[in-house]
């Protein structure tokens, strides 16, 4: 399942001046209007003094709408944009902390071979996968360690841009 | 030039036009304080609790649609300031406030009177500042007042640093701002603007909600035109009273909850809705699925959020009410709707009011109906909340703009006395009234302090019926009358209470009493106080409980429900 191709989950990027506070009047403004997001992303940017935020939002179309027009009456917001159903990329990173012993290490290694995750770390009986992708391929990869015993799980949210020059 | 952060402070609140300050002082903010005298332009006005100045500059801006300012201390100055803040702020009124903070070293520390005055007010805020260098003070001021006052005005809170207040910096009032991230509309879409024309001149019963947004953008001269040309019935919010003049044979009144009868009937048999910057608030709509089944929406709002949040708008126009009426107005063809217009004539004699001479008792529908002659319609009148607001708003007819002030989306009681000090400083050509409750009065009468040792000149009139009356109104509907906690069996006296403040102070118990009462009240020089001892358990009229639709309203307690 793509997370942009699901309705009830839209992916909303704004970018925003990087002040004090920034953060608590975004999450605060999502917590009082009672919008739902599964994942808030924030990171500097290409620009000086600026950042670009990811939100994952949980709701239908109109929630979605509400969601934007909220976050542009925020005085430092500077765009934002629904980008759900553009041609865009999508990419999460996930570090995984899964049991391992002898037997079932060579298994492991081939799963993440197949999803072109890493390992980082190997202990005697832990190692920690890292792995990058869309939200589903970052599940799919979490379901199938699962047998071995998940230990941790740390994942970053979707960030996501669109493709080509399209601003 | 070398200043104090204080006195660039006071040089940007000149800049930007401030006469009147209404605060407290406090240990973070007496730099800013003893700075004052330096600069005799601003007048200080100081209070007696710190809502009051939130509300005073409230009321000041409400009466002027200049900014108010107010300022306070930190922690317990800022932390009193948060309704008068959150009333501004549900009501879209400008308003500048600054507060006091620890300095810079002590901010996170849990210093003595240290409050998170950003954290706490930011969401009741339209944006808030902390200032943590001189140097940055202009510009934050000069944004904030920007702010304030464009597009969909709001409170803006700047907290300074009481170090920041006394570090020295060079002082230039930034001409430009920097704000990338604010744009407040102006002008509507064309298209749309001509789609609306277009149904606007098809309609055959059209219906004009008008709501603040008229009075904050000032377009009565615009809504006027408009109504007139297309002959369409003009409803208001209750922000949205004395947009259009009371007086005028298209005023239909005020619709929802508490509103005439006839105005939600228009509504309900209305084939088009024009409304024009307001909110479909819950106590206009009441249940959303059966508001105006029949009409299409245009909905003039400069918040885009605002479109869409409550009802689907079939035309949505951003944009300022003034602006977009002009873009509109030259597309409206003159017609003439006699049938409509005759037909909401009809609504307004079979559904009117309930008459104020039915009873010799002295009911407080009497009292405002006698204030509203008195002062020919021309005062200005400030409510706090509840039941006595409700009156104030039906009985009285309000023909010129910003002459209503009341706390309507918060519906902050206490708001009436600071407000009204706030109006009469800011019309001190006006005669000024505030309709206060007892129990409302009792939250904010410490003011009573300032306005005698001001000398403003307000007058008040104590609907006293010894409840918290709306609340005992619902427990008498809702409840089979269990009075809960709404009876206050011991108010004061509240003659002598005023006497005591240095008012005058009078007394109203009969019918007979309250045209001399009042002529007696405003023959005083300076401020004066009626204790109106009126029907203890009146209920307003008409009612359409909470969430319920106008199938459902109760026009009063002889009448029957509105067969539709």
């Amino acid at each position: 399942m793509n997370v942009s191709t699901n309705p009830a989950h839209r992916i909303v990027t704004a970018l925003v001046e990087d002040k004090p506070g920034v953060l608590a009047r975004i999450s605060g403004m999502f917590r009082r209007r009672g919008f739902n997001i599964a994942s808030l992303v924030v990171g500097r940017c290409e620009l000086p003094n600026m950042s670009r935020m990811t939100f994952v939002v949980e709701g239908s179309d109109r929630t979605v709408e509400q969601v934007t027009k909220h976050l542009y009456k925020l005085v430092e917001v500077i765009k934002v944009a629904d980008i759900s159903d553009q041609n865009i990329v999508e990419r999460e990173l996930a570090l995984i902390r899964v049991k391992t012993n002898s037997q079932t290490r060579s298994e492991i290694m081939q799963i993440v071979d197949i999803f072109r995750a890493q390992i980082v770390d190997v202990a005697n009986d832990v190692t920690i996968v890292e792995v990058t992708g869309n939200e589903n391929k970052v599940n799919s990869l979490q379901k199938l360690l699962e047998p071995f015993g998940i230990l941790e799980v740390m994942r970053t949210g979707t960030i996501a841009m669109n493709r080509g020059l399209q601003k | 030039m070398q200043l104090t952060g204080a006195q660039i402070v006071c040089e940007s609140l000149i800049q930007e036009g401030v006469d009147t300050i209404f605060g407290l002082p406090g240990g973070a903010i007496l730099p800013l304080y003893q700075t004052l005298p330096e600069y005799p332009g601003l007048k200080h006005i100081l209070v007696r609790h710190e809502q009051g100045a939130a509300h005073a500059a409230d009321g000041y801006s409400r009466v002027t649609g200049k900014p108010g300012i107010c300022w306070a201390t930190s922690g317990p100055g800022a932390t009193n300031l948060v309704t008068g803040i959150a009333t501004a702020s549900m009501d879209s009124i400008p308003m500048v406030i600054i507060t006091g903070q620890v300095k810079r070293s002590a901010i996170g520390s849990d210093a003595f009177q240290e409050t998170d005055t950003t954290g706490i007010t930011l969401h009741i805020t339209k944006h808030n500042y902390l200032v943590m260098e001189a140097s940055d003070i202009a510009a934050t001021i000069k944004e904030a007042f920007y702010i304030a006052t464009s597009g969909r005005p709001g409170p803006v809170l700047v907290d300074i640093p009481k170090d920041v207040q006394e570090e020295k910096s060079e002082f230039e009032y930034p001409s430009e701002l920097q704000l990338q991230g604010y744009r407040p509309a102006g002008e509507g879409n064309t298209g749309m603007v001509r789609r609306a024309a277009k149904l606007i001149n098809t309609a055959n019963r059209p219906v004009i909600l008008a709501g603040h947004g008229v009075i904050l953008s000032s377009a009565y001269d615009e809504l006027r035109y408009l109504a007139e040309q297309a002959q369409i019935p003009v409803v208001a919010t209750l922000l949205g009273i004395s947009s259009f003049p009371a007086d005028h044979f298209l005023y239909a009144g005020w619709p929802g909850m508490h509103g005439m009868a006839y105005a939600s009937l228009a509504i309900d048999e209305s084939d088009l809705l024009v409304a024009i910057g307001m909110r479909f608030d819950d106590r206009i709509t009441g249940d959303t699925s059966k508001f105006a089944p029949n009409a299409k929406v245009i909905h003039i709002d400069v918040d885009p959020s605002e479109i869409g949040k409550n009802i689907e708008a079939d035309v949505p126009i951003v944009g300022d009410a003034k602006q977009v009426l002009r873009q509109l107005n030259p597309l409206i063809e003159e017609t003439s709707r006699v049938d409509w217009i005759q037909r909401v004539e009809t609504l307004k004699s079979e559904h009117p009011l309930i008459g104020v001479d039915d009873t010799d008792k002295l009911i407080p529908q009497y009292v405002i109906s006698e204030l509203y002659k008195a002062t020919s319609g021309e005062a200005i009148v400030v409510t706090g909340v509840g039941q006595h607001q409700m009156w104030a708003a039906q009985y009285y007819n309000f023909k010129a703009p910003r002459t209503l002030v009341s706390s309507g989306g918060t519906g902050a009681m206490g708001f009436e006395v600071p407000a009204a000090m706030g109006a009469q400083v800011g019309r001190p050509d006006k005669v000024v009234w505030s309709v206060c409750g007892d129990g409302g009065f009792q939250m904010t009468m410490c003011e009573l302090a300032t306005l005698a040792e001001n000398k403003i000149p307000v007058k008040l009139a104590i609907i006293n019926n010894g409840y918290l009356g709306m609340v005992r109104q619902w427990q008498e509907a809702f409840y089979s009358k269990s009075y809960v906690a709404t009876e206050y069996s011991a108010n004061p006296d509240f003659v002598k209470l005023a006497e005591a403040f240095g008012l005058l102070g009078i007394r109203v118990s009969e019918r007979n009493e309250v045209a001399s009462g009042i002529a007696k009240a405003m023959d005083f020089d300076g401020p004066a106080l009626i204790d109106f001892r009126v029907e203890q358990e009146e209920n307003v009229y008409p009612f359409i409980p909470s969430g319920m639709s106008v199938a459902d309203i109760i026009e009063g307690p002889r009448a029957e429900t509105v067969k539709k």
